[in-house]
């Protein structure tokens, strides 16, 4: 229950019903007022009239005239609770329902006044209040006045109302905030229940949605969007483990398996030189693969990314061609490079490097005999690398695997290589903001690299302070 | 090797250490051995070493600071810097921290080897020479022209600079990838050999002709310009 009071839906619902009293108070407050004194002000009209009407009848029918209408009135047994009393000048009453003339009214005062009057019934006596006016004619005083107990027990009435009133919407105040907080907090609840399942490793669980587009069906689809993403990337990095695992274990037992066989044969130095000699060259290849994995990592968390230092593309290529240019002599491959003067681009020159030399390392590696291209080009607002080949190529199904760690197509397990290359070039291309595809080159594989290129007009200027010499 | 060069190891990995300072004293150098920053700073600080072999992540004081404060104190001792960083930043970080080179770990001893033993040849002797000369081998920086006996031989502009690396260190092993990061100044590892095929292609055009190759292959470490 701690927990409910310190809850920011407990002190909204508190809020909510403090505003909602007050303005409940303050409405039944102004209707009180309003109408607790309409009756009074009817029966000051109803008195007002009769002795207006009880002057006229003066002034047409004389004294005796007056005297003769009160004594009828006064006859009705108060049936709409008029009171009559009328004395001579020496306060003698001469007609009228009342015993006597009011004590507290004394004999000459105009305006309203109001005052006691016993009532008999049949149980006993009971004292009213009564509100009314005197008139003088000639040396006559007539008080002609109401009972007020309709008043009375309609503004009872209209009081226990209200109070009845203000307690039922107060409680049903109460009962819609607690609601409301607790629908509020349902929805949090919700929400916290599918964290923690989460949280306990049930990575599937997905926060339920009313599918009213509200402020916590959108925070609950943005958390879900969120957790797909996570769950993506869980299911990668499985993937990738499971790789690691079956691509290093391999290697690692055969390493391993030679160094026991050697054991168990007859010792002989110049053999386990050798033995030795063939064991470092694997483990290298293992630290290689490490350290391919480790490049690969960084850059796809995008450490090594500066978007302040420009590269030139066309350079770059250069330099690479230049470095596979002798592979692809030896290989009786060859090797046309076609780069303009230059091409620049925001990235990281080493990474860009070695994405080229890898894709330009697949090329002539996978190509038995023709022609392997490496071309640059600015087209629009990228910056597009293209190597061709005469290769083989890769089928259209498997163009997209390629790029996953450790994925080697059949057929060319035999060549040396460690399925990272690709993944490295996609990680490169994706850190600078571009990506990476294969197509068909008819026949060959063609390898499209695009980066979004620095605009012409500032190329000018990079060319400028490019002219400084390399630190 | 007239009098055995002094080497200091700092390098808190005990088991690292030894082997680094049993394979360098196999290859006949003296060594020392410090296991943390601020003794490794103090006995670096008698000067008396001939080259310092540092890891950059040391418990009291870490590699760089230690780099710092010994040139900071003008001592000159050529560094190796020992980092299981590999990205390129972390290398500049730690050059211009003062150190001479870099070399990122796991590393295979013949390359550990090999750099120090740059790192010791080097000392003064970069001054502005226009010539360089190699037994029979001569060449020039200021007319890029090479010859051996009085031949002129055509090379590459990149053979060019392959050749002067390794006339630069002749005589001494240098690794693959020392003339990866020297002469192309990339610091990774292309899947295929492409060095081993630069270097034939140049050793076809420097020996071709000759009756003894002065560009040897040294098997598991790298190549070797000598007088022949």
């Amino acid at each position: 229950m701690a927990r409910f009071f310190n809850t920011n839906a407990f002190r909204l619902a508190a809020l909510y019903f403090a505003l909602f009293a007050g303005s409940v108070l303050a409405l039944f407050a102004f209707f009180y007022l309003s109408t607790a004194g309409f009756i009074e002000t009817q029966i000051e009209q109803t008195v007002g009239a009769e002795i207006r009407g009880l002057q006229e009848q003066y002034e047409q029918l004389g004294e005796a005239g007056l005297v003769a209408l009160v004594r009828e009135r006064s006859l009705n047994e108060r049936v709409d609770n008029m009171i009559y009393v009328m004395t001579d000048p020496f306060m003698h009453e001469i007609a009228g329902n009342l015993s006597a003339w009011p004590q507290r009214i004394t004999p000459v005062k105009p305006g309203w006044i109001t005052f006691p009057f016993d009532v008999h019934t049949r149980t006993g006596t009971e004292v009213h209040t009564a509100l009314g006016t005197q008139l003088i004619v000639g040396g006559d005083r007539l008080l002609v006045a109401r009972d007020l107990l309709d008043a009375t027990v309609f503004r009872q009435h209209v009081l226990s109302t209200i109070a009845w009133g203000a307690l039922i919407s107060l409680g049903l105040g109460i009962i819609g905030g607690l609601l409301m907080t607790r629908q509020m907090l349902r929805r949090v609840e919700t929400v916290a229940n599918t964290t923690r399942h989460i949280i306990h490793g049930d990575l599937t669980q997905r926060i339920p949605l009313t599918g009213s587009g509200d402020e916590f069906d959108q925070l609950g689809g943005n958390l879900n969007t969120m957790l797909d993403q996570i769950e993506r990337l869980m299911v990668g990095m499985r993937q990738v483990t499971d790789n690691i695992a079956h691509d290093l274990r391999t290697p690692l037992s055969r390493l391993r398996s030679r160094l026991e066989v050697t054991l168990l044969e007859k010792p002989n130095t110049a053999r386990y030189a050798e033995v030795l000699r063939e064991t470092i060259a694997e483990a290298d290849q293992l630290l290689g693969t490490f350290n391919a994995l480790l490049s690969i990592a960084e850059a796809e968390a995008g450490s090594r990314r500066d978007a302040s230092t420009t590269a030139d593309l066309a350079e770059i290529a250069r330099n690479v061609a230049e470095l596979y240019e002798p592979v692809a002599d030896d290989k009786g491959l060859t090797l046309t490079v076609s780069v303009p003067d230059s091409l620049h681009v925001r990235g990281d020159r080493h990474l860009l490097s070695q994405a080229i030399a890898n894709l330009l390392d697949n090329a002539l590696k996978y190509t038995p005999s023709g022609t392997v291209s490496l071309s640059a080009a600015r087209d629009g607002d990228v910056a597009r690398i293209e190597v061709l080949d005469t290769g083989p190529g890769i089928p259209p199904d498997r163009r997209e695997v390629v790029f996953d760690r450790f994925v080697r197509l059949e057929g060319s397990r035999s060549t040396p290589g460690n399925g990272l290359g690709l993944s490295l070039v996609r990680a490169v291309a994706t850190l600078h903001g571009g990506n990476v595809r294969l197509e068909d080159n008819e026949p060959g594989l063609k390898a499209v690299f695009i980066l979004p290129a620095v605009p012409a007009a500032q190329t000018e200027t990079l060319r400028a302070s490019d002219a400084r010499p390399a630190a | 090797m007239v009098a055995a060069m002094k080497l200091l190891v700092i390098e808190d990995d005990r088991a690292a250490a030894a082997y680094i300072a049993k394979g360098l004293a196999e290859s006949g150098y003296v060594v020392d051995q410090a296991f943390e920053g601020r003794d490794g700073l103090f006995m670096a600080s008698s000067g008396k070493y001939d080259a310092l072999i540092v890891d950059r992540m040391l418990p009291n004081m870490d590699g760089l600071s230690l780099i710092s404060a010994l040139r900071a104190a003008e001592v000159r001792t050529p560094v190796l810097i020992l980092s299981a960083l590999g990205a390129v930043d972390d290398r500049v970080k730690g050059l211009r921290a003062g150190g001479d080179d870099y070399l990122v770990k796991p590393f295979a001893f013949a390359e550990l080897l090999a750099r120090i033993e740059a790192l010791l040849r080097r000392g003064p002797s970069v001054q502005a020479t226009t010539k360089l000369k190699v037994g029979e081998l001569e060449l020039d920086l200021l007319a890029r022209t090479v010859s051996r006996q009085g031949r002129a031989i055509d090379l590459l502009p990149r053979e060019f600079s392959l050749l002067e690396f390794l006339m630069r260190h002749a005589g001494q092993v240098v690794t693959r990838t020392m003339l990866l990061e020297s002469v192309w100044d990339y610091h990774f590892d292309p899947q295929t050999n492409v060095i081993d095929v630069h270097i034939s292609r140049l050793r076809h055009k420097l020996d071709k002709g000759f009756a003894h190759p002065m560009l040897q292959t040294v098997r598991g470490a790298g190549y070797r310009l000598s007088v022949g």
